[in-house]
């Protein structure tokens, strides 16, 4: 079973940290990679620009807007993701707890379906 | 939670609450006070409990609280011990607010703020200071450090623009759409010019010089946040992190600047880039050109390009064109000629720098591009005259160095190509 973890917090907050807290925190982001790179379960990982980067797009009316901004304005925003394989939402929580907790909230979602190269753990796997 | 996190969702949180503070008590000291005390009840409180859910609310609440305590208690000459209690016994800070705080109000408090401290009628460094201590909160000893000036001194301006900004502040409503934009603008303006303080003086204290970049970009970003569909804001944005990228690449180890196409371009922070380009694509889509979009351009091109000799100078000229147009100045005029020189000729270049000639005869880089220019198409003569006239301007010792080496050159093979005598 796949499951997403999404990463949230503030954004602006983990720049303010001195560069060692950053680092430590990254340390936690690479060693869970390599620990699911290495039984074949990181299906994809993905550090998200800021949300003023985001566009929105949806329909009003009849016609189609394209609105600049994220989807919505909220407190803590959603900064980046993981497609994981694991056995269970226990399992997928304890991976979920291996990353940095400090200034980071983690929404762990069973997924429901999944496609596309590259949300595919590696062929050999 | 570590102290190093709780101070950066304290730091994040400042502009708003500050911005909403000086509206609610009409005071920049009383609100800078009111964070203060805020943020140290923030941190007793979180350190045990967690974050509040909305920092900026519960800090807003807080310190409105205790801003109102502190005027009580100094009328009532209530002891501190009550007082505290007082602000104790309230209802959870965060729930009350989530009610009342409205983003739109929120949105025009930050940009009164932003705009409070870029008054035109303050000098520009006293409106940076004033930028970073109330709105960053930027100790002074650093923003005297960054701007060369005794802390005792720079405490004093920054009293001094803060009395001044306040007396403006107060008649500031909520902003009529002209009203906005017109605030927008001053506010970028100021941005931009934080980062150029940063960015392109030379020497001094590289260290405090990056962070005031940063600190801009932040501004930028936090712009841009609340105003997300600003065209020129996303460039503005944009042309930050694009300079910005390249910080690593542009200072020697002995700290010298380094030419744009001498950089080793390894060193350019490729995310930075990424990022500068992206929101460079959004503010292209509406379709609203402007002096901040069309500079980004620029850089994005210098950016794209792998080797120096790589570099797209026709687009680059074009875009110099535009910029013309747009916010005709005899520097932008002078980089159209360079970007000329690359992409056609230096004959076209040299036409081209005639029309400054006048207004730029106490430029430094002015005569230094004619120097080369002419001495391009082989004017030995000319263009020792003006490298002459370069030195004679006071350039840094790392660009009279330059300048000597390039007059024994010219000197050198203007004895070579006069006619022999006998």
């Amino acid at each position: 079973m796949q499951y997403a973890i999404l990463i949230y917090g503030i954004e602006g907050v983990f720049d303010r940290l001195p560069e060692n807290e950053q680092e430590r925190a990254m340390e936690k982001h690479r060693e869970l990679q390599r620990e699911l790179g290495e039984q074949g379960a990181l299906g994809s990982v993905a550090r998200l620009m800021d949300t003023t980067t985001a566009m929105t797009v949806r329909q009003k009316g009849d016609s189609v807007l394209v609105l600049d901004g994220p989807f919505a304005e909220t407190k803590e925003q959603l900064l980046g993701l993981y497609i994981v394989e694991c056995s269970s939402m226990d399992e997928a929580i304890e991976q979920a707890k291996k990353l940095p907790l400090e200034i980071f909230a983690y929404e762990v979602r069973p997924v429901g379906w999944g496609g596309g190269t590259l949300a595919q753990p590696s062929a050999d796997a | 939670m570590t102290s190093a996190g709780l101070e950066a969702i304290l730091a994040n949180a400042r502009p708003r609450v500050i911005a909403a503070l000086v509206r609610h008590f009409n005071s920049v000291d009383l609100a800078e006070d009111a964070f203060q005390d805020a943020c140290e009840k923030a941190v007793r409180t979180w350190t045990d409990d967690g974050v509040a859910r909305d920092p900026t609310a519960w800090l807003i609440v807080v310190a409105r609280r205790s801003a109102i305590d502190g005027i009580r208690k100094s009328r009532r000459r209530v002891g501190l011990l009550e007082a505290a209690a007082s602000v104790d016994e309230q209802p959870d800070p965060e729930e009350e607010l989530l009610l009342q705080l409205d983003q739109d109000e929120l949105r025009d408090d930050v940009l009164r703020l932003m705009f409070m401290c870029c008054q035109p009628d303050l000098p520009l460094h006293d409106q940076l200071a004033l930028a970073l201590k109330v709105i960053a909160g930027f100790p002074v000893d650093n923003i005297a450090r960054a701007f060369v000036v005794q802390p005792k001194a720079m405490e004093q301006r920054i009293t001094r623009a803060k009395k001044k900004a306040a007396s403006v502040a107060t008649r500031l409503e909520t902003p009529t759409l002209q009203e906005r934009a017109r605030r927008l603008n001053a506010v970028s303006l100021m941005i931009y010019l934080l980062f150029n303080e940063g960015y392109t003086a030379s020497g001094g204290d590289t260290h405090i010089r990056e962070e005031l970049c940063e600190e801009a970009i932040r501004l930028a970003r936090l712009l841009l946040m609340l105003f997300p569909a600003q065209a020129e804001v996303m460039g503005l944005l944009a042309l930050c992190l694009l300079q910005h990228s390249r910080r690593r690449a542009r200072i020697g180890e002995d700290g010298k600047l380094i030419a744009l196409e001498d950089q080793d371009r390894g060193k350019w922070e490729q995310s930075a880039i990424s990022e500068g380009r992206a929101l460079l694509e959004k503010a292209l889509r509406h379709g609203r050109p402007g002096a901040y979009q069309v500079q980004a351009a620029i850089a994005a091109v210098h950016c794209a390009a792998p080797a120096s000799d790589e570099t797209d100078w026709r687009e680059i000229e074009q875009l110099y064109a535009a910029l013309e147009q747009l916010q005709p100045s005899p520097v932008v005029s002078l980089n159209r000629a360079v970007a000329m020189s690359k992409a056609f000729s230096a004959e076209a270049a040299l036409r081209h720098l005639g029309s400054v000639a006048d207004s730029l005869s106490n430029y430094i880089y002015y005569h230094t591009t004619l120097a080369s220019l002419l001495a391009e198409t082989e004017q030995f003569d000319a263009a020792a005259a003006a490298y002459e006239r370069a030195l004679q301007l006071g350039p840094t010792e790392q660009q009279a160095g330059h300048i000597r080496e390039r007059m024994r050159f010219c000197e050198k093979r203007r004895i070579k190509s006069a006619p022999s005598v006998g």
